[in-house]
């Protein structure tokens, strides 16, 4: 179901006080809510805190955690870290690519799925590490890509 | 104050506590690499270049962000500095155009010479228009670097060319955040911000849109402060001389230098020593001077024959003129002066038609903007004018600004608004539309057009009920408060709330704010006097400031921001039908004997029309002739339907002007005054400051200083004191006749402006009047009732139409229309309608509407925005094409004669 972007806005500052420093967790609500950032949002927030437009723009714009356009059903994230780059990351990575015909940062047309690559997700001892949604998978494989993609449909 | 000393480079240093490392440095006149710092900016730390070694301190401290302490030692040039800061330097180099900076030929390179590039060199390999004035440049020189260690990476931004007046070139920026600061913090609008990270950083405007869709007000502040050539404006040739000079359009009297080359004006830059403005601009003052070499300037005297305008000479025009007027009696005459001019032109006109035409039928555009503000505070202070100084508002504990849209109309003065906020003061703003201001304000009092004296006797009561009054100080200052508190009985809180709509909360919270937050200032404009009870509501103003004592002491105050650059002047000079310069009554009989003595020649002793009226008598036929200088009643006047009618029935029409404006094109005779960059005088601003106008080009064709031809009508006529040589004579004659301005000349004002009064030669000036005592003796309450409207909304016009200004335009657009930038900025009036007004009547934004009212008819576009409360419609005044004073009602104030322009009531529907 389509989210009316207007009063959802509101909903989210409605219990927010007018001080800037809520910008942040005023954007992460909005982002968990639309799973991005839409632009008659970032202005609904600039005027309900008194902030220039640009400057909330330079924020979403600044964090990885912000997205400016639609995102996927799910998120697959393909951990980039040292550990899992020895271990053979970016072939999982390459693999993912394959299967899902985008790059890091995109969506998939059926709005889907969204890949993303994380500097490293912390699991160092279960390298190389995937994520989709809030599952970890660790010691992949290439041939373990599908199944966990085929999964996820 | 106690002094700082400290050792910089083993010179020793004083400097003031609270200075930087880097500003002691720089007063000391010496040199640090820095890319982020600015005088008008906070320390920011962001480059990394002003680092410096300083004993005792560990690592390499920002100069910029380092306060001096007594004692320190500070080396600046050091070889572990320079080393850091070549590295930063090289970093940025990497993805900067750097043929400008590294090459070694790039001084000695002449034209045409063949480089290494193998290409014959043109304008040498540097095309950057900021060559030789970029600060990049300087700091690759101070060290020295020659050669880059890294890969360069090109950024290969597109050039953002959306703004007629500047350029946007992101490939060169670097990122030093001046642009982006200038905008936030000192002006308040936040059109960019660095977006990104990384190397992706860039400035950007919200969406990433070319900055002409962003709110971006074209101020240029960003273009001045950048230190490279990623900003810069489209014109780049530089200026040959610079004469100093003060601004031609609002009130605000910003100073200013004109840029000439080979006998043009081709740029401005703002002035920051002795002026309001600290060298900061609008886009009307920095970018809207083209008017002044426009090819529609009028260059010769102009005279109607059969209906067209044939060129003359100055001979045959000025003898025209002299005989037609001759052979009026004195009623049958009026002259109507110009705020536009300067103090020198207006004490001319009005002296001209005192002595030669012997009327006081001589009045100027300040009848339909302050008016009741010299009436009105006349009555309670003895003093028609602004009772503080600009530059005091950023001290202030409270401001209460109504019925002033500051940062379109007074865009400086908005300045100092944004930076009293800052600096904690509670900015409570007054008014029916969600102007700009509203976004800094602590409260905002959103009442209904034309009920500001309920809302105002509201908050005055409030603070008479709980004692937040300042008893001590109306005992001692004030007199009638008596009659007045019983006044205060028909505005309980109830009815005030339903006249104005204005929640009871409210209106408490902005009097017990503007009551105890001292010193508070109140800030109003021409929503305050632009109502047929405009005199009532200033009144109302006084009451309050009076009230809490917020009056005669610093930051406090009732000010009244005035619209032309000279109204203050041209009502100072006595361009008005009741006084001589300086405020002297005509009905006094000392006075008239005086100035009969001083101009020799004898002086009407009853008062004159003011200009509303003599609107009105031309129509019904007892004015026969006008002379009109500098002025647009065709597009300024209410009900201008009925305004074309009565210029019409003149026998004899005289306009001087720079342009054939619409009222020019009734004229018999044109005689082509100059504009300001083409004359020497003075200009008096808004907080009473007399400033010098200095001429920077030739005049225009055969056209004539404005003083210079009324003298010459004055001296065809048989009048005697018109034998000015300059501007500075008549200055002396002026000083001489009107105490206020005793003591000015223009050998001192060199030195600076002075705000009157200023009676003697050693008077520094005053900033702040009634501090001892009012002008008047004692400041007097005068008791108010509230009036409505004369029009208010009905069945057949159900919506309340409100007029005003637009950042983009100066009144009639005379001059602005003629700059093309401006026009692409804001290129058409539009009314602003409530998206609830719109779906009511089934209109979309952008719609082509009719709006009318009982007088006329407009067709205009729509803007659906909720800027417009529901009920409430809003148009500017400055298009010819769409003229909202077609619609206004003529309705006059009874005792200034100001017609309200604020409150008439319309229909709007589709066109």
């Amino acid at each position: 179901m389509e989210l009316d972007i207007a009063k959802e806005s509101e909903r989210i500052t409605a219990n927010c006080s007018r001080d800037s420093s809520n910008l942040i967790p005023i954007l992460q609500e909005a982002q968990g809510k639309f799973g991005y950032l839409p632009a008659e949002a970032m202005q609904k927030f600039a005027r309900f805190l008194k902030l220039p437009e640009s400057t909330v723009f330079g924020v979403s714009t600044f964090y990885a955690q912000f997205k400016l356009a639609p995102t996927g059903r799910n998120k697959i994230t393909v951990c980039r870290g040292t550990a899992c780059h020895v271990r053979g990351g970016v072939r999982i990575l390459r693999e993912v690519e394959r299967q899902l015909g985008i790059k890091p940062g995109e969506t998939t047309n059926d709005m889907e799925n969204t890949l993303e690559t994380i500097a490293c997700f912390g699991s160092c001892a279960l390298a190389p590490v995937m994520v989709v949604d809030k599952n970890v998978y660790g010691r992949m494989t290439t041939t373990r890509v599908a199944q966990i993609l085929g999964k996820t449909k | 104050m106690e002094e700082i000393r400290l050792t910089i480079d083993g010179q020793e240093v004083k400097a003031k506590p609270g200075m930087t490392v880097l500003e002691a440095a720089r007063s000391a006149g010496i040199y640090i690499p820095t890319l982020c710092a600015d005088p008008d900016l906070k320390p920011y730390g962001g480059c990394r270049l002003c680092i410096v070694e300083i004993e005792k301190l560990r690592g390499f401290p920002t100069s910029c962000t380092t306060p001096v302490t007594e004692g320190m030692v500070v080396k600046t040039n050091t070889d572990a500095v320079n080393e850091v800061r070549r590295t930063v330097v090289e970093l940025l180099l990497s993805d900067h155009p750097s043929e400008c900076l590294i090459c070694h030929r790039r001084k000695r390179c002449g034209p045409f010479d063949i480089c290494l590039r193998n290409v014959a060199v043109t304008e040498r390999c540097v095309t950057c228009a900021k060559n030789e004035h970029c600060e990049l440049q300087d700091i690759v020189d101070y060290l020295g670097i020659t050669e880059l260690p890294f890969k360069h990476t090109e950024r290969s931004y597109p050039v953002d060319t959306s703004n007629p007046f500047f350029y946007r070139d992101l490939d060169k920026c670097v990122l030093c955040g001046k642009c982006v600061r200038v905008c936030d913090e000192v002006l308040g609008v936040g059109a960019v911000a660095i977006i990104n990270r990384g190397f992706g950083s860039k400035v950007a405007t919200f969406g990433d849109k070319p900055i002409i869709d962003s709110n971006c007000v074209s101020c240029g502040e960003c273009v001045v402060h950048c230190p490279v050539g990623a900003l810069m404006p489209k014109v780049t040739e530089r200026p040959t001389e610079e004469v100093a000079t003060t601004c031609t359009y609002c009130g605000v009297g910003c100073g200013m230098y004109l840029g000439v080359r080979d006998g043009k004006v081709m740029s401005v830059r703002g002035k920051r020593e002795g002026t309001v403005n600290n060298g900061f601009l609008c886009v009307k003052g920095r970018f809207g001077f083209d008017f002044i070499h426009h090819e529609d300037r009028l260059k010769y005297p102009l005279i109607k024959k059969n209906g067209k305008f044939a060129e003359a000479s100055w001979d045959e025009a000025l003898e025209l003129v002299a005989t037609k007027l001759g052979g009026y009696k004195p009623d049958e005459l009026a002259v109507v002066s110009s705020a536009k001019c300067t103090n020198e032109d207006n004490y001319v006109a009005q002296k001209f038609a005192r002595v030669v035409l012997k009327t006081n039928n001589v009045d100027h555009c300040a009848r339909l903007c302050h008016a009741p503000t010299v009436a009105g505070l006349v009555q309670s202070f003895g003093s028609g004018a602004m009772t503080n100084s600009i530059s005091e508002f950023r001290d202030a504990g409270c401001i209460f600004a109504i019925g002033t849209n500051t940062t379109e109309a007074h865009p400086i003065i908005a300045l100092e608004l944004k930076r009293a906020v800052d600096n904690g003061a509670r900015l409570i703003v007054a008014n029916p539309r969600e102007i700009d201001l509203v976004r800094w304000s602590y409260l905002w009092l959103q009442h209904n057009p034309g009920s500001d004296v309920a809302l105002l006797m509201g908050m005055m009561r409030i603070i008479v009920e709980e004692g937040l009054l300042d008893q001590a100080f109306i005992d001692k200052r004030c007199e009638n408060f008596d009659a007045f508190k019983v006044a205060l009985k028909g505005f309980d809180l109830d009815s005030v709330a339903r006249i104005t709509g204005v929640p009871k909360e409210k209106i408490a919270e902005a009097a017990r704010i503007y009551a105890t937050k001292k010193p508070s200032a109140i800030l109003y404009a021409m929503g305050i006097t632009q109502h047929s009870h405009g005199t009532d509501n200033v009144i109302a103003t006084a009451n309050l400031a009076m009230l809490t004592g917020n009056i005669g002491k610093p930051a406090s105050g009732v000010n009244p921001l005035r619209g032309q650059n000279n109204v203050q002047g041209a009502c100072d000079m006595g361009a008005l039908p009741n006084v001589y310069p300086g405020y002297q009554a005509v009905t006094d009989a000392k006075v008239k004997s005086k100035f009969e003595a001083a101009w020799g020649g004898s002086l009407s002793p009853s008062v004159g029309l003011p200009v509303t009226e003599i609107v009105e008598a031309a129509y019904k036929g007892k004015i026969k002739a006008m002379y009109l200088i500098g002025e647009n009643p065709l597009l300024s006047e209410p009900d201008i339907t009925h305004a074309e009618e009565a210029l019409d029935k003149l026998e004899f029409l005289v306009v001087q002007d720079i342009f054939l404006s619409e009222t020019a094109k009734l004229a018999d005779v044109i005689l082509p005054g100059v504009s300001f960059a083409e004359k020497n005088g003075t200009f008096t601003n808004t907080e009473r400051r007399v400033q010098r106008v200095r001429k920077a080009v030739e005049p225009i064709g055969e056209s004539r200083a404005d003083w210079e031809i009324s003298c010459q009508v004055g001296k065809k006529m048989g009048g005697k004191g018109f034998y000015f040589k300059n501007a500075s004579q008549i200055m002396e004659e002026i000083a001489s006749l009107t105490p206020s301005y005793g003591g000015i000349s223009y050998k001192r004002l060199e030195k600076g402006g002075l705000q009157w009064p200023c009676p003697t030669p050693e008077h520094p000036g005053t900033p702040i009047l009634h501090t001892q005592q009012f002008t008047r003796g004692k400041g007097q309450f005068i008791p108010l009732e509230y009036k409505p409207p004369m029009e208010l909304p009905d069945k057949q016009y159900p919506l309340v139409l409100t007029t005003g200004r637009s950042l983009y335009h100066f009144h009639t657009g005379t001059m602005t229309r003629k700059v093309a930038g401006l026009n692409v900025l804001k290129k058409e009036g539009e009314v602003e309608i409530n998206p609830a007004d719109a779906a009511k009547l089934g209109i979309a934004d952008g719609d082509r509407v009719k709006v009318v009212s009982r007088r006329g008819e407009v067709v205009t576009k729509a803007n659906v925005t909720e800027v417009s409360p529901a009920g409430v419609v809003f148009m500017t005044f400055h298009f010819a094409e769409s003229p909202a004073n077609r619609l206004t009602n003529p309705a006059l104030d009874p005792v200034a004669k100001i017609p309200e322009y604020k409150v008439c009531a319309v229909r709007v529907e589709k066109a």
